[in-house]
């Protein structure tokens, strides 16, 4: 029905009646009766051994009441955090997974590395225990430098090189052959800069210990509750499933870093149970720069051949990704499948062979951060072809039509293991430069010049595998869950609606546009549809919220079972009206028997799916309640077009970003403006990776960009204001005909951004972020 | 933060009293760097002196061509004053909206950050800074990095500053911190030609040979081949030296073009 | 030590330790959880209320500082059936996704609005430049003040 609160309309949201008021309820608002507060102790060297811990003066600390060290986590049975990716090397071995204990028990990696936790009545007395622990480490040389980490010290005894894994994917020998015949040959060398994720909630952790129930509660800032509750019930051992319940209540934000299951709110519950007191945690933001799960940071080499007239031969990439000190829950695929997967990007390059070599260092887990690999691709890929136009002479656009897959080649089978089910590429570029007034770009470059400051352009055409992910081909490839989804939709008595679905909003608006869905589909009025999730005790096993793939997923479940609602109702209604069931129908929220005047409200169904009085039991039960697994047959593909411009202030270096326009194809969308709003933020992080923001260990692996004095955040004044438009080209696989758009602001700007910096300088390249020291720097030709 | 105890004076008398009797004291005027200090527990005094209930601290008046300023007039005023538009405008940049409504002058350059914004206005504007026991010339005022004259226990009354003929502050902020990476300010008073700098260097200092270059001919092109000493610059994450002792020169003519 | 705010018109006298944050009496003691603490170093603005009628950071404030002083919060400038003009203007405008940064936010765009006028896009950014959104991008926050600067002339508070 064509709702004014169904799917296409820009609904105001539901959740914000809480969030402006400051009702909202995030782990840090909530307390329990006799709680206590963690304190983590962290190493402050990069690599050392733990020779011995003395607790004896922390334990005797005023208002402590506990202190943990990993050998009393380990004694007690806790095992290590698992990654739940096996990617396997070249030749056929499995990646090396070195022992990942929550709180080191022999060694610390990393500089921030919990190795003890101090529980106390208050936080000062914690804070005041892990103060008075008496720690004897054995400092070693660290690992810091990415590049020549397979060629320094070893960092665990497992991992000679230091090396996770050597992964290939695709035809070398087709790539090299194609290297042959070039023309030209493009060649880059590429560092995609570490960033550190910032949700504004640092993340928090409650647990509880019901001792008559013998079950465990914790309330946590995660994505995902139900692999959480998985991990720490199969493989870390604090509880059985059954007797563990996680709940994420309102969560200020994640970009991935909350998917990860992390060692503190693991610490946290376990004390839970040893203390019998609630046990409380909230990181300050310094812990979050050290401890949370770093994003991107490569090492790249990569070359793109082409054929006289432009045409794209053959690609080569070789890469080295950084790991951290360890393996956080899902780093070994962010590099491979969910990077070298979408190196075709939105171009018919006939053959592509890429290289992963992942590296141990002792810095933090990196692990996905928005986009997750699908950034650090396209930045590989739009600068190959920005660079390869201009240094074949050809206009930067022209280059990218020339090899676009077009809209009859669909479905597309790329060299690297996707098949793209539909797009129409040209159709955002030429929005996009509508939009940029492209046509008159040398005028306004002619007007900055003359202003004594260089303007320029940049594009970047991406595309990205969401809506994660088919199982099988997951599973097949080394994934260790299935990556479905789950629905449920409840209809009440009285014919309002509550769904419970597994995916997690931490701000992307679930309880909105899932909403519409159910307003739409089942023409129950919006504001009666109420969405819960985050909590395993209401929803059954799912896996959350990433990868773009809420809606695609989690909504398509959500689908499934009102056609199953609507199924049932159709035969609730043949028996009340004497009818066939076959020729009842469902539309505007009635059901109608076809050729006839005879139709009930959908709340009349309901209501006597409950009051059972005129249909035969045995044949129907009673109640309206149904639940769908949807399982994707495929990844989605949104892609886009991105247009920077840019002024480069030649005397400071000061880069300004003057416009920016995103034309993204989400597929169908449910609430225009939150897509626009995802789109937004997407942008910002994209655009802060380009010019603001990097995570920097120093040679001993301090970290540098520690706080928000020394890590530049993008601010309201560092960004324009953003043109924003939209393509449509229906999902081909999905009921809702929907793509995804939670990560395509940050994966396909960045490179627009730096395209159009390297345009203004006149430069090949440039180092990212590109700072005003930097580009000064490059405009001066050092 | 480690435990203390707070205490909230009102006069200077009491004040100094109670910093005598301390273990270990510190002033306490706007908090916008001591507490974020306290909260990392990177310092632990046993006495916290709030010195916002002694009366008579805050508020600017003019006396000639001299501004006086009390020691705990908050940013926000000054920015919102004008006597001297440069002070004003230089006030008007510190930090964010709400580090200028609790942020006061004397704090500032009582910690003698050497990226804070006050400092460039002592150098450039023949400030003299009165204390419960004496005046200090601005130009004595800051010894190095986190370093005052000030004396253990002494407290800033206030700043008096010349009024110029005419005054530019141009800021480079760090773009993480919004602290000055540079921050210059270029006064003219009388025939006088004065260059208070910030962030550059260990403490703020006056840029005597771009003060010489400009006496001669002010001009934004009189700068040009100054050459400025970076041996004793700051550098960090965001600025090197060099890059530095380049905005000086940038932002120095800047303000020069501000002012023709 | 004995401090007494009146804290959204309502007087407290409270016993706290000397070394208390104001945030943490809003937080812990009055069970204000509508501010937020974002950050360790005074910078995201999560934390910002009005103190005697200034934004302030309230992590950045200690409550002695604040004693006797008139504090408003996110809690205290309307309610979900009557809302502040600023807060329908974040609704209206999708200025918020995750609605961490938004009390914040809120409270600092108050504010600048009361102590400016006529602001315009860039004014509006760099009034802000003391609160940090890692969602929105800003865009959509940049549009809801300049929809509550007109709202707020035009009677609102």
């Amino acid at each position: 029905m064509a709702s004014q609160n169904g799917i296409g309309a820009a609904v105001k949201r539901k959740e914000d009646a809480r969030f402006i008021t400051g009702m909202g309820r995030y782990t840090d608002d909530l307390g329990a009766h006799g709680q206590t507060y963690a304190m983590f102790a962290r190493s402050p060297h990069a690599r050392a051994k733990i020779v011995n811990i003395d607790t004896a003066a922390a334990a005797a600390t005023d208002g402590v009441v506990a202190v943990f060290t990993g050998a009393d986590l380990k004694a007690d049975g806790i095992g290590d955090l698992p990654c739940g990716w096996l990617v396997k090397s070249k030749d056929g071995s499995d990646m090396i997974q070195p022992p990942h204990p929550p709180i080191a028990v022999d060694a610390v990696n990393y500089v921030g590395e919990p190795f003890a936790l101090v529980i106390g009545e208050t936080l000062a007395a914690a804070k005041n225990g892990a103060e008075a622990l008496s720690v004897d480490f054995e400092e070693l040389p660290a690992v810091v430098d990415l590049a020549s980490a397979a060629r320094t010290a070893q960092i665990h005894e497992t991992v000679p090189n230091n090396q996770c894994y050597d992964w290939e994917l695709g035809d070398k020998a087709a790539t090299d052959a194609a290297f042959e015949k070039a023309h030209h040959v493009t060649r880059m060398d590429i560092v995609n800069n570490r960033l550190i994720p910032n949700a504004i909630e640092p993340r928090a952790a409650l647990g509880e210990y019901d001792a008559a129930a013998g079950s465990h509660t914790l309330h946590t800032t995660s994505q995902n509750p139900h692999l959480e509750r998985l991990v720490l019930a199969a493989f870390v051992n604090v509880a059985p499933e059954a007797k563990l319940r996680v709940i994420s209540p309102d969560v200020g934000g994640g970009f991935g870093s909350k998917i990860f299951v992390y060692a503190e709110e693991t610490a946290v519950i376990w004390a839970a149970g040893k203390t019998r007191r609630p046990v409380k945690w909230t990181a300050e933001r310094s812990e979050s720069f050290l401890a949370d799960a770093h994003g991107r940071d490569h090492v790249t080499h990569a070359e793109l051949a082409l054929a006289e007239d432009g045409e794209f031969l053959g690609l080569r990439v070789q890469t080295i990704a950084n790991m951290g000190a360890y393996l956080s829950t899902f780093a070994s695929s962010v590099p491979t499948y969910l990077y070298g997967t979408l190196m075709a990007g939105q171009y018919k390059t006939p053959a592509i062979y890429v290289e992963v070599q992942s590296l141990f260092t002792n810095t933090a887990p990196v692990d996905a951060y928005r986009g997750a690999g699908r950034p650090e691709a396209t930045f590989v890929v739009e600068r190959l072809v920005e660079t390869a136009a201009r240094e074949i002479g050809m206009d930067a656009t022209d280059l990218r039509r020339r090899n676009f897959i077009q809209p009859t080649d669909f479905p597309y089978e790329t060299p690297v293991a996707l098949t793209y089910d539909t797009g129409d590429y040209e159709a955002s570029l030429d929005k996009a430069l509508a939009h940029v007034h492209y046509a008159a770009f040398a005028q306004r470059r002619d007007a900055s010049e003359a202003a004594g400051k260089k303007r320029g352009i940049g594009f970047s055409c991406y595309i990205e595998a969401c809506g994660l992910a088919p199982s099988q081909v997951a599973i097949s490839l080394g994934a260790g869950v299935g990556l479905f989804e789950v629905g449920e939709v409840r209809v009440d008595v009285t014919g309002s609606v509550t769904v419970v679905t597994g995916s997690h909003s931490h701000g992307q608006s679930h309880e909105t546009t899932f909403a519409q869905i159910i307003s739409e589909k089942l023409g129950v009025p919006f504001e009666n549809v109420t969405v819960l999730h985050g909590d395993t005790g209401r929803s059954d096993y799912a896996l959350g919220t990433y990868g773009s793939r809420s809606l695609a997923v989690g909504g398509s479940a959500i689908v499934k079972a009102t056609d199953k609602i609507i199924a049932k109702g159709k035969k609730i209604a043949a028996y009340m009206l004497d009818a066939n069931a076959d020729d009842v129908e469902f539309e505007d929220g009635s059901f109608n028997v076809t050729d006839s005047n005879q139709s009930l409200t959908f709340a009349e169904v309901a209501f006597a799916a409950y009051v059972p009085a005129k249909y035969p039991l045995d044949e129907l039960e009673p109640g309206l309640s149904e639940k769908a697994f949807y399982d994707p047959p495929n990844f989605t593909y949104p892609a886009g077009a991105h247009v920077c411009e840019v002024e480069v202030d030649p005397e400071t270096g000061v880069v300004e970003v003057v416009q920016f326009v995103a034309v993204d194809d989400f597929g169908n969308i449910v609430n225009p403006m939150v897509v626009e709003g995802q789109v937004h933020g997407g942008l910002a992080q994209g655009i802060g990776q380009a010019l603001l923001e990097h995570g920097v260990y120093d040679d001993t692996g301090q970290l540098l960009s520690g706080s928000y004095m020394d890590y530049t955040m993008p601010r309201a004044d560092d960004l324009p204001s953003f043109t924003v438009d939209t393509t449509t080209t229906p999902c081909t696989h999905n009921p809702l005909g929907v793509k995804g758009c939670g990560e395509a602001g940050a994966i396909g700007s960045t490179a627009a951004v730096i395209n159009a910096v390297t345009d203004a300088l006149g430069v090949a390249s440039i180092a990212m972020p590109a700072t005003p020291e930097t580009v000064w720097r490059t405009a001066r030709g050092e | 933060m480690y435990a203390f105890n707070y205490h909230k004076p009102a006069s200077l008398e009491e004040a100094a009293e109670l910093m005598a009797n301390a273990d270990d004291g510190a002033y306490l005027s706007g908090g916008m760097t001591l507490i974020p200090t306290l909260k990392q527990r990177l310092a632990s005094p046993s006495d916290v002196i709030d010195l916002s209930g002694i009366e008579g601290l805050s508020g600017l008046s003019l006396d000639g061509n001299r501004l006086h300023v009390g020691a705990m007039t908050r940013h926000a005023d000054v920015a919102a004053s004008t006597a001297i538009p440069a002070l004003a405008d230089l006030a008007g940049r510190i930090g964010d909206a709400h580090v200028r409504n609790r942020g006061t002058l004397g704090g500032s350059i009582a910690n003698s950050d050497p990226a804070a914004d006050y400092p460039a206005a002592v150098a450039a504007l023949d400030a003299t800074v009165h204390t419960n026991k004496r005046s200090i010339a601005g130009g004595e005022f800051f010894t190095g990095l986190f370093e005052t004259a000030l004396a253990e226990g002494e407290i800033v009354k206030s700043v008096d500053f010349c009024v110029p003929d005419s005054a530019a502050y141009e800021k480079f902020p760090n773009p993480a911190s919004r602290y000055a990476v540079v921050g210059v300010m270029v006064a003219r008073c009388a025939d006088a030609v004065c260059v208070g700098v910030t962030g550059a260097g260990a403490c703020a200092f006056r840029a005597t040979a771009l003060e010489e270059a400009l006496s001669a001919d002010f001009t934004p092109g009189a700068t040009d081949g100054v050459a400025i000493d970076d041996g004793d610059f700051n550098a960090d994450l965001h600025a090197s030296a060099e890059y530095r002792a380049h905005l000086v020169a940038v932002l120095t003519k800047r303000a020069v073009a501000r002012l023709i | 030590m004995n401090v007494t705010l009146t804290v959204n018109g309502t007087e407290h006298t409270l016993d706290v330790p000397d070394n208390t944050l104001l945030v943490d009496v809003l937080r812990g003691q009055l069970g204000l959880t509508g501010t937020h603490v974002g950050c360790d170093t005074s910078q995201c603005g999560a934390c910002v209320v009005h103190l005697n009628g200034d934004a302030v950071k309230s992590c950045t404030v200690l409550a002695g500082q604040a004693d006797g002083a008139a504090v408003t919060t996110i809690e205290g400038i309307g309610s979900p059936d009557d809302l502040h003009p600023m807060q329908a203007a974040f609704r209206d405008n999708h200025a918020l996704q995750c609605g961490f940064c938004t009390p914040g936010m809120i409270m600092s765009a108050i504010d600048l609005v009361q102590k400016s006028e006529g602001l315009d896009e860039q004014a509006v950014r760099e009034g802000l430049e003391g609160n940090l959104c890692r969602c929105t991008g800003y865009h959509n926050i940049v549009k809801a003040v300049l929809a509550a600067q007109q709202n707020m002339a035009q009677g609102g508070n």
